[in-house]
């Protein structure tokens, strides 16, 4: 059968459909450019759990949890669900975790950084150019042999995983339910200010993540292959998908009254230049080494890709350093420790693009 | 007989990378890719006919797809 989602018109759609929905998101209570996040929205998560304090970014937030178990519906489905393992699984978390910081410090993965540009946020711009330049730097490496090396097909049980730990986060926000003014319901932290205390009712958000988990797995959607495959090989299949997205989240901050052209006084965003770019770079770099951007590990996880799933558990623990050690930026600028943080990054990413190599490919 | 690319096993690009460079190298001829998920099959498929390749045989193997591609 036919993949229509797997075909240019499909991708553009997809594209489309995230561009409409993540500012309606907005509208009906997310964060201010953050109708969905993936790196803020999986922060969010590591503070719901306890795993870092900083209080105003604690939320359960269901997007995430939509998109591994929509996946996992459409990889079943259509007889994708692939259980896989084994690929070098301890790079991939570190890889997981610095591509957290170098989003933190920009404040926003590359699905917010196209968002906010949407919105006429133009501190974007730095951080797109950054992720641009990461995932340039990523395929020299690639072009130069770089291989986390062969996943292995692996038990069911195996691939489940990830989607039964997003699905006990959901039985936890069931369990617990947010208890308006209360900073904890049970075990999960709930913000009660900030960003982490904007959210689109429940059920609303769990909808829409289970849509886009569910479309974006049959188009492969991927904000760092879009560009990725243009640098590498001229294909713009994905690109058409990061365009619509774009356009049509454009078109719907237009009607909704959601964009406001300008540096200043952006939602949740700094104006520091340089570190929106250094932060995407690093960002950049890291998704293109791990061969995908934080929603498309989430979408893997969900057909079965252990490797993927270390990727994203990578991100969490990513976000819990990020906000301990001062790593992470603020609508103020970058934290205490944010440019170490990022040149350590860079550092670490290298080492790995350098060294993990299976003879030149090219 | 057609070359073969193993890529199974292999995350994004480098199924296309690998696809890509044996085609370059060959110009023209039969290639057999090996993939073990969708998306490589779909991707080196999109490939192959970037290039002018035709892609004339998908199956599916135990673990994944075979994917014949030739240019005359």
């Amino acid at each position: 059968m036919k993949n229509f989602l797997g075909t240019r018109w499909g991708i553009i759609s997809v594209g489309g459909f995230i561009g409409v929905l993540a500012p309606l998101l907005q509208k009906l209570g997310n964060p201010g450019n953050m109708g969905v996040c993936v790196a803020c929205f999986q922060r969010d998560i590591a503070g719901a759990l306890g795993l870092h304090r900083a209080a105003v970014v604690q939320y359960m937030r269901p997007e995430i949890i939509g998109f591994v178990l929509g996946s996992l519906i459409a990889a079943y489905a259509f007889r994708e669900f692939r259980p896989r393992a084994g690929s070098a699984p301890i790079v991939r978390f570190v890889l997981g975790a610095f591509a957290m910081i170098g989003a933190l410090v920009f404040l926003g993965c590359p699905w917010r950084a196209m968002l906010r540009l949407s919105a006429g946020d133009w501190n974007a711009i730095l951080g797109l150019l950054g992720l641009i330049g990461g995932i340039w730097v990523g395929t020299l490496f690639l072009r130069g042999g770089y291989s986390l090396s062969r996943s292995e097909k692996t038990y069911t049980s195996g691939g489940w995983l990830m989607p039964l730990i997003m699905l006990g986060f959901l039985i936890l926000l069931f369990m617990f339910p947010q208890i308006k003014g209360e900073a904890k319901t049970g075990v999960l932290f709930y913000s009660t200010k900030g960003p982490g205390a904007m959210h689109a009712p429940v059920a609303i958000s769990l909808i829409v993540g289970l849509a886009i988990g569910f479309l974006a797995q049959r188009s492969r959607f991927c904000t760092m292959g879009a560009i990725r495959d243009l640098i590498l090989f001229r294909i713009p299949y994905l690109f058409y998908g990061v365009l619509a997205l774009i356009a049509f989240a454009f078109l719907t901050n237009l009607i909704v009254g959601q964009f406001h052209p300008g540096f200043a006084k952006q939602p949740v965003a700094h104006t520091v230049h340089l570190w929106n770019f250094g932060g995407m770079v690093l960002a950049g770099l890291a998704f293109c080494l791990a061969g995908g951007c934080p929603g498309r590990q989430l979408f893997l996880a969900g057909e079965g890709d252990g490797d993927a799933a270390i990727f994203v558990l990578g991100m969490i623990v990513g976000a819990a350093f990020a906000h301990n050690f001062g790593l992470a930026s603020s609508p103020k600028g970058v934290g205490p420790h944010g440019i170490a943080a990022i040149i350590i990054g860079l550092l670490v990413c290298s080492f790995i693009g350098l060294t993990m190599r299976q003879g030149k490919v090219s | 007989m057609p070359e073969i690319v193993d890529a199974s096993g292999l995350s994004c690009p480098q199924p296309v990378l690998m696809t890509s460079d044996k085609m370059k190298e060959l110009k023209k001829g039969e290639i057999e890719v090996l993939v073990d998920t969708d998306t490589s099959k779909e991707n080196v498929s999109r490939a192959a006919e970037s290039q002018g390749w035709e892609v004339a045989e998908v199956t599916e193997s135990g673990t994944g797809y075979r994917i014949l591609i030739k240019k005359e």
